[in-house]
């Protein structure tokens, strides 16, 4: 590809970065601490011995990791938890230094770490529009000129000089990604940004991204959302461990981590227990099984797939119905499950229910209910979240119009554990 | 490599500034350049902690007036009239007041310039920017408190009968060199902070006893003619007395101002020079 009209816009050559992490897991954060071990170092020195093993652990964030992203170019960095995207993003916004390697860059890079950064909860959302502009590099004349747009977008017209810190949450981050989504430059670096806001706002922010991707910025996107990864973006880099382990187009990439994800991650919820004397029952933990009975928070479309919820009853019980609610992400219900009545003594139990309606790929979460004698007496919802994955058994994915709203009542018995 | 848009609507990228990240070099200029374009960034942020500071207050900016005043009847009190401590022969309530001025606005800046990068840390770990703006814009929103209690004291001038001359055209020139020990002080005290907290309570130590190893509640002539210079080591002692002679039409003591210059500008280097070092860990470490 040596073609001289063809300059990458990113090239990052053996990028690696290191992270100490001390013996105790905490950091020298006090002078005497520094003092000390600045002694006994020189102590060590004397003596000729080089560190000790295990003073100090090296941890590797990101090894030997090259790319170029050519102009225009919008790549999809996925990865787990830890495995280096964020660190990445870091680096190349020049937010950290790297350890070794090179990082080029041509043009003017803007970040989206994080939205709402420098927001200033006491000043309103007029002076935190010109102040959060500012910080993420635009001039007061350029805000001036999107200033409307800026507003439109985030839809705060009325409150615009309230203070943020009386903002609801949802109108908070509208703000913070609108003043972002307005910044002009040619190389864009967003990290999850997505996973904010109601359902409305979450695609007007997608199609943002994507009007941004199809006017020719070039993008690095960082997400765990594979369905926004797949819209926006034509590569993806899965990131393991700090390396590269694939580099090639979004689908390919996005169906080797589904797939491994399923196969690793398990799919267990604890829920934390309350103390309070007056509980008569509560849940314990809501669990996730593919058909195959593995532990998964991954679900392909079509499956069918089983939720356990793990309970205890402190008090014997007469008529007790458990339940769990499904949700999508965007707090649309869209399957209650209940079990039979029972009358329980005191104990763990255990109810499983068989989901096999055809959802729609989409993120879920799980509200869970007991009750007796039809009155509830312990609620939780937004527990835990999976995903159905829009990437299918077979190559052509699957879509069931829009999401139904479903009453089930499933012969699933109380189990005692 | 997927080569996408090799066609004409292929936005055609100018090969525009180049930024190379490398691992940090042991030492590395001032990027002068770098902190002029940021020069907004640094006018909103302290408009920022301007606004934020009488937000929610019911006397709002009323509070930088009757900060320093409330200090100068309390000095004026206790050290002119009960300690009696003496003034050089000008009215007491005018002479602290002249030393309150520029101590005020130093110890305020060190302060909140000491806890500016920590207190940053969200912005830091977020986004980047010159850091030094940091430290830098903190100071600078204390200089409308300056500018209003100036405007006091040529009130309080009036009303003492001490007249206003061309001496008091010194005052921006003694501020500017305020303003270096400040920011160098400032810059080394929040570095320091970064990695370690302890320096938290070394600025409220330092503004306590600074207070009373600077001239301001007492002239320099309390102390005798050959101990002086001890107390000019301190370069806010020469610069406050500065401030008196601008305000009183005092022949300045050129050599205390000279040498707190001197102090200041080697302050400010080694400020600057040290928080460079570290800027590029700051994200690792705060």
């Amino acid at each position: 590809m040596p073609r001289a009209q063809n300059i990458p816009a990113i090239r990052i050559e053996g990028l690696s970065k290191k992270y100490f992490i001390g013996k105790t897991g905490r950091r020298r954060d006090t002078f005497r601490e520094m003092l000390m071990s600045a002694l006994s170092a020189t102590i060590r020195k004397f003596n000729g011995y080089r560190s000790g093993p295990g003073e100090e652990r090296e941890f590797w964030a990101l090894k030997g990791i090259n790319l170029e992203v050519q102009p225009g170019e919008v790549i999809g960095v996925i990865g787990r938890n830890g495995a280096g995207k964020s660190t990445l993003l870091k680096i190349v916004s020049r937010i950290t230094a790297p350890t070794t390697g090179r990082i080029e860059i041509r043009g003017r890079v803007s970040s989206l770490l994080e939205v709402g950064t420098g927001f200033h909860p006491e000043l309103t959302g007029r002076e935190n529009i010109f102040l959060n502009g500012a910080i993420l590099g635009m001039s007061r004349q350029e805000v001036r000129s999107k200033f409307d747009q800026i507003v439109a977008f985030a839809e705060v017209e009325e409150f615009l000089d309230t203070p943020v810190k009386r903002y609801s949450s949802g109108m908070y981050v509208r703000l913070a990604f609108a003043v972002a989504a307005h910044l002009e430059s040619e190389i864009l670096l967003v990290d999850e940004v997505l996973a904010v806001g109601d359902f409305e706002f979450q695609k007007r922010c997608l199609g943002k991204m994507s009007e941004v991707a199809k006017r020719g910025r070039t993008v690095l996107f960082v997400s765990h959302n594979m369905v926004a990864v797949r819209n926006l973006c034509s590569r993806a880099i899965l990131l393991q461990s700090g390396k590269i382990i694939e580099a090639g187009s979004a689908d390919s990439i996005i169906s080797r981590y589904i797939s491994e994800q399923a196969a690793k991650q398990g799919a267990v919820v604890d829920l934390p227990p309350s103390h309070d004397k007056a509980v008569i029952g509560q849940a314990i933990c809501l669990c996730f099984y593919d058909q195959a009975h593995r532990p998964t928070s991954y679900v392909r479309i079509r499956d069918s797939w089983f939720i356990s919820l793990k309970f205890e009853i402190l008090k014997p019980l007469s008529n007790v119905v458990a339940a769990v609610g499904i949700s999508t992400i965007e707090s649309v219900p869209v399957i209650t499950y209940w079990s039979r009545e029972k009358d329980l003594e005191p104990g763990t139990y255990r109810v499983e229910f068989e989901c096999n309606v055809p959802l729609r790929s989409n993120d879920l979460t799980f509200a869970v209910g007991l009750s007796r004698n039809g009155a509830t007496f312990y609620y939780e919802n937004n527990i835990g979240r999976i995903s159905i994955s829009e990437v299918a058994t077979s190559d052509q994915p699957f879509r069931s119009s829009g999401s139904t709203l479903l009453w089930s009542t499933q012969s699933s018995e109380i189990q005692r554990v | 490599m997927v080569h996408r848009n090799h066609n004409s609507h292929e936005p055609l990228l100018e090969p525009g500034p180049v930024t190379v990240i490398e691992p940090r070099t042991r030492w590395r200029l001032l990027d002068f350049k770098e902190l002029w374009a940021y020069r907004e960034l640094f006018i909103v942020l302290a408009l920022r902690d301007i606004k934020v500071r009488y937000k929610q207050t019911a006397l709002g900016a009323l509070w930088a007036i009757l900060q320093p005043l409330t200090a100068m009847v309390v000095f004026t009190v206790i050290f002119g009239r009960l300690a009696k401590i003496p003034s050089d022969g000008y009215p007491y309530a005018v002479f602290v007041y002249a030393g309150l001025l520029p101590w005020t606005f130093f110890a305020s800046a060190i302060s909140s310039s000491g806890n500016s990068l920590v207190g940053s840390a969200n912005l830091i770990s977020k986004v980047y920017f010159p850091r030094l703006i940091i430290p830098f814009s903190s100071l600078g929103a204390h200089l409308l408190d300056f500018a209003i209690s100036f405007t006091i004291l040529l009130g309080l001038m009036v009303y003492f009968g001490v007249g206003w001359t061309v001496n008091l055209l010194a005052i921006p020139f003694l501020l500017v060199m305020v303003m270096a020990v400040a920011l160098g002080l400032g810059t080394i005290l929040s570095t320091l902070t970064v990695s370690y907290r302890d320096f938290r309570y070394v600025v409220p130590f330092l503004v306590q006893t600074g207070l009373f190893v600077t001239p301001v509640i007492y002239p320099v002539s309390l102390f005798p003619n050959k101990w002086q210079w001890v107390l000019y080591l301190n370069p806010m002692a020469g610069l406050v007395e500065g401030f008196r002679a601008a305000v009183f039409a005092a022949p300045f003591n050129t050599m205390a101002i000279g040498l707190s210059c001197l102090i200041a500008m080697l302050l400010l280097i080694i400020g600057v020079a040290y928080f460079e070092q570290v800027e590029r860990r700051f994200a690792d470490i705060i």
